[in-house]
């Protein structure tokens, strides 16, 4: 099944779009970025904190079922426009990786559908593909039997 | 389609693929990886043999000591490289999707 995210990252930027069409209303979309509960449900992980205004600030935990801090970030929030923009930092704790900043725009498809951008932008290009190394090498597992279909068709 | 198949079967390996996922966050020695694993030395270095041999390593000499280089350039070649973080924010999505969907029709 083709993904419905599409990323945009070219080589030698320090940037990325990430692009999501979305089979909900807009401002449903919206509200899975502004209510702590539905953050943490789709997020999978604890909302500390979610002070959605400018400058107002987040906090995200997740622990694993043992009960040990697994992942923690933060970020302060610049603007917040209902239903159309959020502009934020970003910032995973106890990794050496920078803040970054991120700009969130919702856009209205249909009555029933929406889109999501979010334009993230890094330190410097190493930092963006550092991520994206990670990543990568963290999806190997994962992307395996992908690969396994990919080639097979290559060959 | 020879090289690409022989990248294949080099990352089809759990422990090459867990080589990879320990060299991608830094540059290691061939020591350093061998440490990190309870095979022999000699197993670990054919290990990395391999995967010096599609590139999916490079090799810098640093030094006296040979570091080793995650090289995702290669993956490129082979399949879409981002497709794994593509991928991780589309199951994040989906999750959002599927679950204000439901939000919706609870409210209805």
């Amino acid at each position: 099944m083709p993904l419905k995210t599409h990323i945009n990252a070219e080589d030698g930027r320090q940037d990325m779009r990430i692009t999501r069409d979305f089979d909900l209303p807009v401002e449903l979309l919206f509200r899975a970025y502004a209510e702590p509960d539905l953050v943490a449900q789709w997020m999978g992980t604890n909302v500390l904190k979610l002070e959605n205004k400018q400058h107002g600030g987040y906090q995200f935990e997740t622990s694993d079922p043992q009960g040990n801090v697994v992942f923690r970030a933060h970020g302060v929030v610049h603007e917040f426009r209902t239903n159309e923009k959020i502009i934020r930092t970003f910032e995973m704790e106890n990794t050496p990786f920078p803040a970054q900043l991120e700009f969130l725009e919702f856009e209205k498809r249909t009555d029933d559908t929406s889109r999501l951008t979010m334009h993230v932008i890094y330190r410097s290009p190493e930092d963006r593909d550092q991520i994206l190394k990670l990543t990568f090498a963290q999806g190997i597992n994962m992307a395996h039997n992908r690969l396994q279909d990919t080639l097979g068709k290559l060959k | 389609m020879k090289i690409r198949r022989d990248i294949f079967q080099a990352i089809a390996d759990p422990t090459r693929r867990a080589i990879l996922t320990l060299v991608a966050t830094h540059a290691m020695t061939p020591g350093a990886i061998a440490d990190s694993f309870d095979s022999s030395r000699q197993t670990i270095s054919k290990h990395i043999q391999i995967l010096t041999e599609c590139q999916l390593l490079t090799q810098e000499l640093s030094g006296r000591e040979i570091y080793y280089h995650f090289n995702p350039n290669k993956m490129k070649e082979v399949a879409e490289w981002l497709m794994p973080f593509a991928k991780m924010w589309d199951v994040r999505f989906n999750k959002l999707e599927s679950i204000m969907k439901n939000h919706q029709s609870n409210k209805k």
